[in-house]
């Protein structure tokens, strides 16, 4: 594979910055709170401008093949090197999460969970960036492994020490899960490593040598791939420990875990397990369509029986990964081009929805829709913005949802290299009624959250200290009183505050960004996945 | 004969070309409100205005330089005149002159808007005969809308944000009516579907206007599964031809024609895709069974009511229907005279609407239900091969419908105080309310279709090609929809303007007066589907006894629904009076048009009369492909006028026609030859009897009954169980909100949503966690037999043998300096034997 | 055979040096063994160093006499400062070390 090796430090300095940021948190003592957030931000901040300039010299005509591509000896016992690059389909994910992570910093500035430390927290976040970001780039087995599980420890500890009153299940539970898929998974990585001769663990070599493997050997090892990934993104019925997680985790591992930990599985897929073992995907392709159609269903209908909003926008995610997932699995250019566009969708839009979830629940200390009601009133801006996010979130055309979605469906009415066209057919009948569940719930959610008077219990002048917006047979407001949008409600329920805009503001635009002109992504994402669906064919036939 | 190589050019034009300022000019204009309108002397209303206004100019553009493109093409044509025989059932092609009249191309613009599998697909304008009819349509309308919402909303606490939605609307409409692609189209769509759903419940305080949004959003939704999956369809047929032939994809909708024509196609795949694309329609166009979302949605403020949901949004679906002709015609064998899915729709729609416009009290409600069946009327045309005056009954509908809702919305202003009852709060406003009665008048004319009124024009001409098309039976249901149609709005014009003052239109506010109450139609009470907070018919009883309908409407809160915008009115508790000039300006001008429009297409005056035909109706021609590509998207617009070959003439003798047979090698068809009824004065006076007796008979029933309370026939519901049973059966309509809500909503949302829940809880999370309890309860098991005892007792044991040696070596650690240097010696003398050792060895 | 005679000479000397470090009871005088078993090796490293014709031995001889002259230093000091608390430098007299 022809590789680009201009600026090649750019790579390892944006994956590893965070840990100088680190090194120097370490140093400073634990009590001086706002010093902690000042660096880990300008951290972040300094990443994420690596990360700019990596978008600025990325060559675009040329995004089918690694850039920045470095390849240097690391483990040289096991055949393992420190390989890094960037194509087009790891760019937008790559960047994603470094906005993702200096965005939910800025919002953790005034917005730090219950159990204070920040050094601790901001040092975690960190370390859990270089985790993903490392993952993106890695163009190695071992090195890929790694930052795969680089990323598990810092969001452990953020749900067990950051966490909601059932966090220690909940974290230990995402933790033993997630590990439980990763042993399979490097099993299969070791499998896929002596099955080609043990001669090097690089994703270019496995590429290569992988489609040679006897087929009945590479279905073996894709199931080992397939329940490492599958955990991670999570696809039915591997995707229990999600709604206990994100319903624990503090706002800032939510957004996280939703906008980027997620797509660490179907990257997984699209980058290795599909490239490096064709047959295998060819022969898994039916079951993962099926798992993931059952999963957009699944996750709707769950959507509809809940009562938490976080629990519900937890749920919304299993709906929303089965339609990437389902585009993967017709292993055609537009499936995969647009399950990559729908993944950084899906990560801008329910990294939006988990920080609303986050500030409703700072506000009204519950997420308990029955109990909340009236939001446009009592927080306007706060109310459209979920009612624009919950718009993007079931796939409206012109933001950013639509294109990963819409082609997926549409991409399952013919899927690639003779898969059943009539399993795949039903499937995207059975995806598109899918659509209209999101609509159900999302605005159903939106209706009872925000439409309607405010219930009694938040309608009082002052805010209740006790925490659990206590009843203090306050009168409701009569609808009159509520003409100016800006009016005053108390010391409780207050609308978007500064901090909170400077962190979604970017959300916001670059959902509609997306929407409205999504050539911007697709030109990216488009070769690569051409490259790699006609190197598939090469393989697999016509 | 190779005549068409040279023939005349296209004049195009600046307003063709740029056409899509047209869409996006309120598009920036609701970016513009959103961001700035709070702080504008007007509270962005203005911006909203301009830009309309804006957009109307150049639409109207566009309009005059297609009409010129038109013309030179025509005037070029004339030189290359070929012969096309009639082939079908009647004159196919634009015949009259014996000439071939050449194929007008669309100007196209595009930009690339996204890419996938290395295709690239536009967004752009594709600007045609009925994009332009359309394009100005809306602009004008909205603008009109807007005028009149700026009186009708004044005040409202939410002023800003109702323009921000309505400027919305108006552009997501536009880009769908100039789509150049399946996508394109669905982006307007959507956002259209957006703005209702704003709209609707933009007094979203009250749970049922939020309810009504939902389901209206919720109820299109469901047809849009439709939309994605025959999108899908054509796109794969479609696609590979299309970039094979015409160097386009499989999203275009001139491939997409081109192809459905090409014969190319298999049939089952355009019926699939016909199918499930006019699933859609139905959704958007609330044709039956997916209409219950219409009439709710008159929760919304009549401004929405006239323009979303009776004259633009709703004719989408009808719109999606012409645009892709070709693929109903060849999915539904419109061309073989099938009876079409379309066709069957329609004529339902058409006369279960009507019948329950009779039972409605609400004035917004009859009217929605109207709108309802005329939709169905524009179904029925497209569905039987009327395309052309299915699109004109568009053009006109608009006007005469909207004008409707607009005095609707002037009378709930300015005499009934927010009230849209008929029965309790109208009544006799004839004389307080001139103006709105005659544009009232006018309109219902036009809408029931009495010469020279719009709608005698376009309805009449829809019937007579059913007639003519040979759908007998249709024929007949087109005729009673008529007469149902001039029915309900004789009654709701007497309710109205006529009869005594009653409520509201009295002069009374209060409802607790009157004693007088008419039991015998309680009984529609008994199956409210919805409304929880509404009053019990009790109740309503007790408040407005002496209405006509002592129980009002199943949906109580229509009631109260447009009161919130009025603190700022001195005026509302005062008597009856006309509207201001605001409200006035946009009824008469549509009322004008209400009168006039039905010109535009005269079809019985002869062909000089036949302008939509003329300049919106695409020429079912032959066109070489080289020429067409000649075009290039977004490039050349200096076009060469592509004609029927004379290759293709003279080896068949004229026997091709578009859309029935499969065009020559290396042409492609982009409309069928629809074929049009030659108007006969023996239907126009059957038609217009029909319409004149259904009047009659309507009036005499109504002074009748409302009038003068003829005793036989008040009560007649009560005392005929058949009637009564008739009239429940319309009045909780046709038991289909229950179906929907009762049983399939409260299906899925619960037991089927908790048995899944249920499932992942109780199933496989429990699976999870009974897999993490037995791992733990192996664990203990291990730990406390292996671990504590085998293991733990081998650590344990070690340990004490540490211990013990450390007791044992103890005295060793004398603390004495001399001891430990030998003991350093010593040890270092073994090593260094050992060390001897092994490497002697 | 010259470096022979001074392995010898450098055994010899590490043998007093071990004697005089667990016989003599004196601090001082255990201190002065410890020096003379380090020039034993010393000797011994530059020996061998002369045997296989590096420098390498005798920079460590260098080293190694640094490093006594640390060790006395500090050996030293102690001893002072055990005086100074117990009037005695007999070693068998202190057990502080004892385990």
């Amino acid at each position: 594979m022809e590789t680009l090796t201009d600026q090649n430090w750019l790579l390892s300095v944006g994956v590893f910055l965070p840990l100088v940021g680190v090194l120097v948190m370490m140093f400073i003592p634990r009590d001086d709170e706002s010093t902690h957030k000042t660096i880990g931000i300008v951290t972040a901040g300094a990443t994420l401008v690596i990360g700019l300039i990596t978008l600025l010299n990325f060559d675009y005509d040329q995004s089918e093949k690694l850039q920045f591509f470095v390849d240097a000896e690391w483990i040289p016992v096991i055949n393992s090197n420190y390989t890094v690059g960037l194509d087009g389909i790891s760019l937008p994910l790559y960047v994603l999460s470094m906005a993702v992570t200096f965005l939910v910093m800025i919002y953790t500035w005034d917005n730090m969970p219950d159990a204070g430390n920040p050094k601790a927290f901001y040092m975690l976040m960190l370390v859990l960036q270089t985790g993903m970001a490392g993952t993106f780039v890695a163009q190695d087995l071992i090195l890929f492994f790694v930052f795969f599980e680089v990323v598990l420890l810092p969001m452990y500890f953020m749900i067990g020490v950051w966490g909601g009153e059932n966090r220690k299940y909940a974290s230990l539970k995402f933790f033993l899960y997630t590990m439980f898929g990763s042993a399979f998974m490097l099993v299969a990585f070791l499998a896929l490593f002596f099955q080609t001769d043990a001669v090097s663990f690089g994703f270019a070599h496995l590429v290569d040598a992988g489609a040679s493997v006897d087929r009945d050997v590479q279905i073996w090892i894709f199931a080992g791939m397939f329940l490492g990934f599958a955990v991670k993104v999570p696809m039915f019925p591997f995707h229990t420990w999600l709604p206990d997680a994100h319903t624990q985790a503090p706002t800032q591992g939510s957004v996280i875990l939703a906008a980027i930990l997620l797509k660490l599985g179907t990257y997984g897929f699209v980058r290795i397990a599909i490239p490096m073992l064709p047959e295998g995907a060819k022969a898994w392709a039916p079951v993962i369509g099926i798992l993931a159609v059952i999963g957009i269903i699944y996750g709707a209908l769950g959507c509809l029986a809940q009562t938490d909003m976080k629990r519900l926008i937890a749920f919304s995610s299993v709906a929303h990964m089965g339609f990437v997932m389902l585009g993967i699995a017709t292993l055609t250019e537009f499936g995969i081009n647009a399950a990559i566009f729908g993944m950084v969708a899906h990560g801008l839009i329910t990294g939006m929805l988990f920080f609303l979830a986050g500030s409703v629940k700072h506000r009204y200390h519950t997420l308990e829709i029955k109990r909340l009601s009236g939001m446009l009133v009592q927080a306007p801006r706060l109310g459209w913005i979920l009612g624009f996010s919950a718009m993007a979130s079931l796939g409206l055309p012109g933001l950013a949802g639509f294109w990963g979605e819409f082609p997926v469906i549409l991409s399952a009415y013919n899927p690639n290299f003779g898969l059943s066209e009539e399993l795949f057919r039903t499937l995207m009948v059975i995806a598109a009624v899918g659509t209209v569940l999101a609509a159900a719930y999302l605005l159903w959610l939106y209706q009872r959250t925000a439409f309607g008077e405010p219930s009694d219990e938040f309608t009082s002048g002052h805010g209740s200290s006790d925490g659990d917006g206590a009843h203090h047979g306050a009168t409701p407001q009569p609808v009159g009183a509520a003409v100016n949008d800006d009016a005053d409600h108390g010391d409780e329920i207050y609308d978007v505050t500064p901090i909170e805009w400077v962190a979604w503001t970017p959300f916001l635009v670059f959902i509609v960004v997306f929407g409205v002109y999504p050539q911007l992504m697709f030109q990216v994402i488009d070769p690569a996945v051409t490259d790699m669906v006609a190197r598939l064919g090469e393989t697999l036939g016509p | 004969m190779m005549l068409a190589a040279d023939a005349a050019q296209l004049s195009s034009g600046w307003f063709l070309e740029n056409a899509w300022l047209i869409a996006l000019i309120p598009a920036i204009g609701f970016g513009l409100i959103i961001a700035f309108g709070k702080k504008m002397p007007m509270k962005g209303s203005e911006i909203g205005l301009l830009s309309m206004a804006a957009s109307t100019v150049l639409a109207s553009g566009a309009a005059v330089q297609w009409i010129q493109r038109t013309d030179s093409a025509d005037k070029g044509g004339e030189e290359a005149v070929g012969l096309i025989q009639a082939f079908g059932r009647s004159v196919p092609t634009v015949s009259e002159g014996g000439e071939v009249e050449p194929f007008i191309e669309p100007v196209v613009s595009t930009w690339v808007w996204w890419q996938n599998s290395g295709l690239e697909f536009g967004i752009g304008s594709s600007v045609d005969g009925l994009a332009i009819l359309l394009l100005w349509l809306v602009a004008f309308i909205s603008l009109l809308v807007q005028v009149f919402s700026l009186d009708y909303v004044r005040g409202d606490r939410r002023y800003t944000h109702f323009f921000a939605a309505l400027t919305l609307f108006s552009a997501g409409m536009l880009v769908m009516v100039m789509a150049e692609n399946m996508v394109q189209l669905i982006l307007g769509w959507e956002i259209m579907g957006l703005c209702s759903f704003m709209l609707i419940g933009h007094w979203w305080e009250e749970y049922p206007n939020a309810r009504a949004a939902l389901k209206a959003f919720f109820t299109v939704r469901v047809g849009d599964v439709g939309l994605l999956v025959g999108t899908a369809i054509i796109f794969f047929g479609a696609n590979q031809w299309a970039v094979d032939n015409l160097d386009s994809n499989g999203f275009n909708i001139a491939a997409i024609q081109a192809w459905a024509l090409s014969g190319e196609g298999s049939h089952i795949l355009l019926l699939m895709g016909a199918i499930a694309l006019f699933i859609a329609c139905i959704g958007k166009s609330g044709q039956f069974p997916l209409h219950t979302w219409l009439p709710d949605a008159m929760a919304g403020p009549t401004p929405v009511s006239s323009l979303l949901h009776s004259s633009t949004m709703v004719v989408a679906g009808v719109f999606l229907v012409a645009r892709i002709y070709p693929v109903f015609w060849q999915g539904f064998n419109i061309d073989n005279g099938g009876l079409s899915f379309i066709a069957v729709i329609g004529g339902i729609t058409i006369v279960i609407a009507a019948l329950l416009a009779f039972v409605q009290d609400d004035i917004k409600k009859v009217l929605a239900y109207s709108t309802v069946s005329q939709l169905g009327y524009m179904m029925l045309g497209l569905g039987t091969g009327a395309w052309l005056p299915a699109v004109f009954h568009i053009f006109t509908h608009a006007f005469f419908k909207c004008c409707l809702f607009l005095c609707a919305g002037s009378i709930s202003h300015s005499a009934s105080h927010h009230s849209f009852d008929m029965k309790k709060d109208m009544g006799g406003l004839r004389k307080k309310m001139p103006f709105t009665f005659a544009a009232w008048i006018v309109s219902t004319l036009a809408l029931a279709g009495i010469f020279p009124f719009a709608g005698f024009w376009s309805k009449d001409e829809i019937i007579d090609n059913v007639g003519n098309n040979g759908y007998d039976f249709l024929l007949i249901v087109g005729f009673g929809g008529a007469a149902l149609t001039a029915m309900y709005m004789t009654r709701a014009t007497y309710l109205t303007f006529f009869g005594e003052p009653r409520g509201a239109a009295a002069g009374l506010h209060d409802h607790d007066d009157f004693d007088d109450t008419h039991a015998e139609e309680h009984e529609m009470e008994l199956l409210t589907v919805g409304a929880p907070e509404g009053p019990t018919a009790e109740e309503a009883a007790a408040d407005a006894p002496r209405s006509l309908s002592a129980a009002t409407n199943t949906d109580h809160h229509d009631d109260h629904h447009d009161d919130h915008h009025d603190d700022h009115h001195d005026d509302h508790h005062a008597e009856p009076h006309e509207s201001g000039p605001l409200l006035l300006i946009p009824i008469l001008v549509l009322a004008f048009l209400a009168t006039i429009s039905g010109f535009a297409n005269a079809t019985p005056l002869g062909e000089e009369w036949e302008s939509i035909k003329k300049y919106v109706e695409p020429r079912p021609v032959e066109v070489p492909i080289e020429d067409y590509l000649a075009q290039g998207a977004g490039e050349s617009l200096q076009l060469v006028m592509p004609t029927a070959t004379g290759d293709a003439l003279t080896a068949d003798d004229g026997a091709k026609v578009c859309g029935f047979e499969t065009p020559a090698a290396g042409t492609v068809c982009f409309f069928p030859a629809v074929t049009h009824a030659v108007p006969k004065l023996s239907k126009i006076l059957a038609a217009t009897a029909t319409v004149v007796i259904a009047f009659a008979v309507a009036i005499a029933f109504n002074v009748a009954y409302y009038g003068r309370r003829n005793k036989h026939l008040v009560g007649l519901t009560e005392r005929s169980r058949t009637l009564r049973g008739g009239y429940l059966f319309l009045k909780n309509k046709y038991y289909l909100d229950a179906l929907y809500e009762n049983v399939i909503v409260r299906w899925v949302a619960h037991p089927i949503a908790k048995a899944a829940y249920w499932m992942n809880q109780k199933i496989i999370d429990a699976t999870v966690d009974g897999v993490g309890k037995s791992t733990r309860r192996t664990g203990q098991w291990v730990y406390d037999n292996i671990d504590q005892k085998v293991v733990d007792g081998a650590v344990n044991g070690s340990g004490f043998v540490a211990s013990e040696t450390g007791h044992g070596l103890q005295p060793v650690q004398s603390g004495k300096v001399s001891q430990y240097g030998a003991l350093l010696f010593g040890a270092a003398a073994v090593g260094a034997i050992v060390l001897v050792i092994v490497n002697v060895s | 055979m010259l470096a022979v005679n001074f392995l010898l000479l450098g055994a010899v000397l590490f043998c007093i040096g071990v004697y005089g470090v667990i016989a003599r009871r004196n601090a001082v005088l255990v201190l002065m063994s410890i020096e003379l078993i380090l020039n034993a090796v010393n000797l011994n490293l530059i020996a061998f160093a002369l045997i296989k014709g590096t420098v390498d031995g005798q920079v460590f001889a260098l080293y190694v006499v640094a490093i006594a002259a640390a060790e006395v230093g500090v050996g030293l000091a102690m001893v002072l400062m055990i005086y100074r608390n117990r009037r005695s430098i007999a070693l068998d007299e202190l057990s502080e070390m004892k385990g």
